[in-house]
């Protein structure tokens, strides 16, 4: 036997992460993985991370266009001690994300970040790409997930588009690696289409986002004019699923475990559902959209489900030419987080229901409880290496027109 | 096999745990009460820094006689490592993921001599 340890104990430098440990020694693991399995070398797009834009607000109402509401925004931001933060509705389900602390990434990044020449969630941004072997990183708010169900529907359109010209002017100018899918303020149409009108072609928008948790029927009448427009941008149209829990259909569900697997993918069932049956993809086919973090288990449930029914009732449904299913995948994209892994028969299943190799995208949903890694797609026996690279990565660069040349500094110090 | 030093005995207090790099490896080392148990630093979920990860009890439900529930315990004979990376929680004793046996850590070997920890890898 080989006794390695005469001269003492090698302690690890990280004993217990917690909400102040370094991203980077969070992630250790997930970076020695993604040099195992030679990532370096292969373009990975991550099309949902997060950041906590609340942690920026002080910032961001200093971009809101109505001088009065920016007004009392500054004031109340700057003399309010424990307040949240202003115009924001929320959801009380974000306080128990992180199951009681258990899992600190979720509470809170407060991470010592010694660069001053970008805004910190550049630099926290740039150690999660380099961590999880990620070259172009799509991020997205997080308590603003909520902002459709702001009871003012007005206050969706001066925080939307704050956060629109603040993540503009301090993120994304810094680093061409980051990208967003600009937030549209859904609930008033035209100001949807002012966004897109006046944002759509600034520099790291590759697309538009509308936040799944809201009460709007997507397909009604009001909105052929936004969706024209984004078709006409030839950028695609996601759906970012969220949950609620002042929706009645869940109202319920008392655990945040039930909420939190039920409402991700409810939202964007019911908006599926109504986007195919109103026959939206034949009135826009080459609009393409994209269906984010309900996971993948969902898909081809809904899909047999309106197959079924729609051979049934085919006059409900007169614009249809195809079956539901065969809209699913074929005018619609996917992320893949959080990939149901429990059952891999079930998996291998959804993949091909879903035609994974040209429609699915990797997504990590980082820095959320439940995020994952590009290795799982490295693992899945069932695909060929020409299928995982497509997923992670080149599906996202014919999608987004992007640069599918690898820059990640997964080898650097 | 390698052998590698993970302290003294008397370094660990009960409920303790340190986390010994082995080579290209981790290991963490526990504590509880007079035992000492040793796991792979490599979650049987996503291959997570698990024994990074808090130390907490199991939680429990107990059911009345009538069937009905009240509140919530913890089992203060049951210790358990979360992963920090998605929040698994696994046995310390036995490294069983507390809802399915399909998940289990990877045990280290152990070895005290002379109020020495080593763990064999």
């Amino acid at each position: 036997m080989n006794i390695q340890g005469k001269i003492g104990p090698q302690y690890a430098g990280v004993q217990q992460i917690d909400v102040h440990t370094d991203t980077r020694d969070v992630l250790a693991h997930a970076r020695r993985n993604a040099i195992k399995r030679g990532l370096q070398d292969w373009f990975v797009c991550d099309i949902d991370a997060h950041h906590v834009e609340t942690v920026s607000w002080k910032e961001i109402v200093t971009y809101i266009e109505d001088p009065v509401v920016r007004d009392n925004a500054i004031r109340w931001q700057a003399e309010r001690i424990g307040a949240p933060p202003y115009g924001l509705n929320g959801d009380l389900g974000l306080r128990y994300q992180s199951v009681g602390g258990r899992i600190p990434h979720q509470d809170g990044q407060q991470e010592i970040v010694k660069e001053t020449d970008v805004h910190r969630d550049v630099t926290l941004t740039r150690r999660a790409m380099d961590s999880l072997g990620v070259d172009n990183m799509v991020v997205f708010p997080t308590p603003m997930l909520f902002l459709g169900m702001h009871p003012q529907s007005e206050m969706e359109v001066w925080l939307g588009n704050a956060y629109n010209r603040w993540l503009i002017d301090r993120i994304l100018s810094a680093d061409d690696r980051i990208k967003s899918l600009i937030y549209l303020p859904f609930n008033t149409p035209k100001e949807a289409e002012r966004t897109v009108r006046e944002l759509g072609d600034k520099k790291g928008v590759i697309g538009f986002c509308v936040t799944s948790t809201r009460n709007k029927p997507v397909h009604h009448n009001d909105y052929m004019r936004l969706y024209s427009m984004i078709e006409e941008t030839g950028k695609p149209l996601a759906f970012h699923a969220g949950y609620h829990w002042q929706d009645p259909s869940l109202a319920t569900v008392n655990r945040f475990l039930g909420m939190h697997a039920l409402g991700f993918a409810w939202c964007n069932m019911v908006h599926m559902t109504n986007w195919v049956l109103n026959g939206i993809p034949e009135r826009f086919p080459k609009l393409k959209t994209l269906w984010i973090e309900s996971g993948l288990a969902w898909v081809p449930f809904l899909m047999q489900r309106l197959d079924d029914q729609y051979l049934m009732r085919p006059s409900e449904a007169p614009q249809l030419k195809r079956l539901p299913s065969e809209y699913m995948n074929h005018n619609c994209f996917y992320t893949t987080q959080p990939m149901e892994t429990t059952h891999p028969k079930a998996l291998e299943v959804t993949f091909e229901m879903i035609k994974a190799e040209t429609q699915l995208m990797f997504a990590s949903d980082w820095p959320h409880f439940d995020f994952d890694l590009p290795q799982e797609i490295c693992d899945l026996p069932f695909l060929t290496e020409q299928a995982k690279r497509n997923i992670l990565g080149l599906n996202a660069a014919r999608l987004f027109n992007l640069d599918p040349t690898p820059v990640k500094n997964l080898m650097g110090d | 096999m390698a052998e590698y030093m993970a302290g003294n005995v008397a370094d660990y207090a009960d409920g303790d745990r340190k986390v010994v790099v082995c080579g290209e490896f981790e290991v963490g080392v526990f504590r509880i009460g007079s035992e000492f148990y040793a796991w792979h630093n490599r979650c049987a979920h996503r291959a997570g820094p698990v024994c990074q990860g808090r130390i907490m009890k199991r939680v429990l439900e107990a059911t009345a006689d009538d069937m009905t529930v009240r509140t919530q315990s913890y089992d203060e004979a049951e210790s358990h490592i979360v992963c920090p990376w998605h929040g698994y929680e696994f046995s310390i004793k036995t490294g069983y993921h507390q809802g399915s046996s399909r998940f289990r850590l990877r045990k280290a070997e152990l070895a005290i001599r002379d109020g020495e920890i080593y763990v064999s890898l």
